[in-house]
């Protein structure tokens, strides 16, 4: 047992509760170690588990009792070093449950759907460029609206402008999906001022769309990638001095946002010459019906004729994925798919993490500064 | 030859003021600042800070307009490019492989017969000398071969004389080294430049010295070779700046900073960071301050004069 269990043990049998209190407040959990990660509950409970989404492990894990009678509550997980969980535990009581983040921990990740606990297993931290950098000029983000044909209604988006933004000179685009979600929970603006800040990516103009039926319009829906081409892109580009060739044209997206981003660079070819896709829930199926709900439907249609004749969507391509996620057999599958074809250069990124920002934001700098390298080399201030 | 001062990075904590002070120069000043493209002539901060007037020598600007209206130069300068870009690429393939066998040689320290290995690592860096030699050559040549992109002559190169001729002394800040050095040599700013004082911090040191070598230990993408870009103006001569040195190089890594010290012999490689200060005059060290050299032991020691 944890040398910190025991220790919590021992004042317990004593009934010592101010000492108890000192213990939590003196100590940080979970606990981590080299090999794994010991989680605490303190509080009155029937049952207490775990309730994490790492994919392999079992979504649903019990806690046991710290002694007959205790409201001490442990439970051990094995987490390879490096890798980082989001969590919550479910306490049960009289028959009722409860959802509730970690009491003990203070570390939280925040969603569109709320916050989880999060655990950094041993070696994990959080990458230094993805925190305020008082150096780096800060870039502006403008809230723009314009009409849509296609969807027959006004959409809303907002754009990143870097710092000493000037007509003079032509910036790439980087269209985002999701694009409030990479702000609000991915630190989008932070790691765009630090990585231009640090010349590993050129200024560039970002557009932060958003959709408000995502899961319809990001499932390969061919209003959407028409009106990325023929209504926003021209619309950006009349008004603003950008790059107007495929190399200085990105789309990016998370999750149903990768598929709108595959989706729509595929359908419109030498268009984008740069994707960045991270956990895409390319769902496709080899043979038979696939298991993922009528809202994975058209992603399906999509991805198998995708994988008949992937073409060249792009001519670079950044992938990443979570091992801790379900998506990591199909993203695994696109690589070697995608790298078939000569003419597009691909690279792929796992990480110990899973289906979030925050591991979508950790994995910005590699992408971003592969696929748009800025001057680093070049520039002595 | 005049007084020549490289000076570390200017942006946080600026020391030009006190420098010009201590060489007892006032304006009006004159400022090479071609380095920061579109930014160029945006000099409120610099005058704010020197308390006198200083007047941008806009080769930058000057150049995209000579571009705009002489089709004959443009096409001369982007066929030289082309050159130079193409020469780089393959110049940078054989970097790749030629110091990878000098790191395979360094990972050879257990193999038994040990003796044999000092000769073999001493031979792999000196391809990488003789690479980076004839690259340089090769440059050299390519340049040697376009002369009308040295504009000595044209009527914007004699407003740029006049304006150093007004001034007291000339600063050339950093920002794209090969930006900065392409606009030097159009307007053959190396023969104006003997006239008067410089004052250089960051790429406008690199521009100055002989050879121009770009370089960073961490970059995001790559293994972080340094490679060089370009021949400089040579004003200081056997001396490579390294600005920000702290941030771009792993100095902790003595075997990086002993290879790049040998690889650059017989030029000193010498860190420019913040407060830095080097000061030759007749081609001879004055002075050094905060300014380290690296050694072939992989070691930093502070600059002197001998």
């Amino acid at each position: 047992m944890n040398p910190l269990l025991l220790q919590l043990r021992r004042l317990n049998k004593r009934g010592d509760e101010k000492a108890l209190d000192e213990f939590f407040q003196s100590h940080q959990f979970p606990i981590v170690e080299e090999d794994g990660v010991t989680f605490v509950y303190r509080g009155e409970a029937d049952d207490v588990y775990l309730q994490h989404w790492v994919y392999g492990l079992p979504s649903y894990q019990r806690f046991h009792a710290l002694d007959d009678d205790s409201d001490l509550w442990h439970l051990h997980l094995e987490l390879p070093k490096g890798s980082r969980i989001e969590y919550k535990f479910n306490v049960v009581s009289e028959g009722k449950e409860r959802l509730i983040e970690d009491p003990l921990n203070d570390l939280k990740a925040y969603d569109p759907f709320g916050a989880n606990s999060v655990c950094r297993a041993y070696g994990y931290t959080p990458p230094e460029w993805t925190q305020p950098d008082p150096d780096a000029r800060p870039g502006a983000i403008d809230d723009i609206s314009m009409h849509s044909k296609i969807f027959a209604s006004d959409r809303r988006f907002r754009l990143y402008l870097p710092a000493r933004y000037r007509r003079s000179r032509n910036y790439p685009l980087l269209i985002v999906h999701d694009g409030n979600d990479y702000l609000n929970f991915a630190s989008l603006q932070t790691v765009l001022d630090n990585l231009i800040h640090r010349l590993e990516i050129p200024p560039l103009i970002a557009a932060l769309t958003h959709s408000s039926d995502r899961l319809v319009e990001y499932a390969a829906d061919l209003r959407h990638a028409d009106h990325l081409a023929h209504e926003l892109l021209p619309y950006l580009e009349k008004r603003l001095p950008l790059v107007r060739r495929p190399e200085g044209r990105g789309l990016m997206g998370a999750s149903f946002g990768a598929v709108a981003a595959l989706h729509a660079a595929w359908t419109h070819p030498d268009t984008y010459g740069r994707l960045l896709l991270q956990s895409g829930s390319f769902a496709f199926t080899d043979i038979g019906q696939h298991w993922r709900g009528p809202v994975f439907d058209p992603v399906v249609r999509f991805m198998n004729s995708f994988r008949k004749n992937p073409g060249k969507p792009a001519e670079k391509i950044f992938i990443s994925c979570g091992r801790y996620e379900s998506l990591i057999y199909e993203n695994r599958s696109l690589v070697p798919l995608l790298q078939e074809n000569r003419l597009m250069q691909v690279r792929y990124r796992e990480a110990r993490d899973g289906h979030n920002w925050e591991n979508w934001r950790d994995r910005l700098r590699d992408g971003l500064s592969w696929l748009f390298p800025g001057p680093l080399w070049m520039v002595y201030e | 030859m005049p007084d020549i001062v490289f000076l570390g990075p200017q942006r946080h904590q600026p020391t030009l003021a006190q420098v010009l002070d201590e060489l007892g120069l006032s304006g009006p000043l004159c400022a090479v600042t071609a380095g920061w493209q579109e930014r160029e002539g945006e000099l409120e901060e610099l005058s704010a800070h020197v308390g006198c007037r200083v007047d941008d020598l806009q080769l930058y600007s000057r150049a995209e307009r000579l571009f705009r209206n002489d089709r004959a130069l443009l096409e001369e300068h982007r066929l030289r490019q082309q050159k130079l870009m193409r020469l780089q690429r393959f110049y940078r393939l054989r970097l790749h492989y030629a110091l990878e066998a000098v790191r395979a040689l360094n990972r050879e320290e257990q193999t038994p017969l040990r003796s044999l290995l000092g000769s073999e690592k001493r031979s792999a860096l000196n391809a990488v000398r003789s690479l980076d030699r004839r690259h340089l050559r090769r440059i050299l040549k390519v340049h040697q071969e376009h002369p009308e992109l040295r504009l000595r002559n044209h009527v914007q190169r004699q407003e740029v004389e006049g304006l150093i001729a007004a001034s007291k002394a000339v600063l050339i800040a950093g920002g794209h080294i090969a930006v900065l050095i392409n606009r030097m040599r159009l307007f053959d700013l190396g023969e104006l430049l003997l006239q008067r004082p410089v004052i250089a911090w960051s790429a406008g040191a690199m521009a100055l010295s002989e050879r121009i070598l770009l370089f960073h230990d961490c970059p995001p993408q790559g293994a972080g070779d340094a490679e060089l870009l370009e021949t400089g103006l040579g004003l200081v001569e056997d001396v490579v700046p390294l600005p920000q040195a702290r941030q771009r190089l792993l100095l902790d890594d003595s075997q990086r900073v002993g290879r790049l010290a040998k690889r650059m012999k017989p030029a000193l490689c010498v860190t420019l960071d913040e407060g830095s200060f080097i000061h030759w005059r007749g081609g001879r060290l004055l002075a050094a301050r905060r300014s380290l050299r690296l050694t072939s032991q992989g070691k930093l020691r502070p600059l002197n004069p001998s």
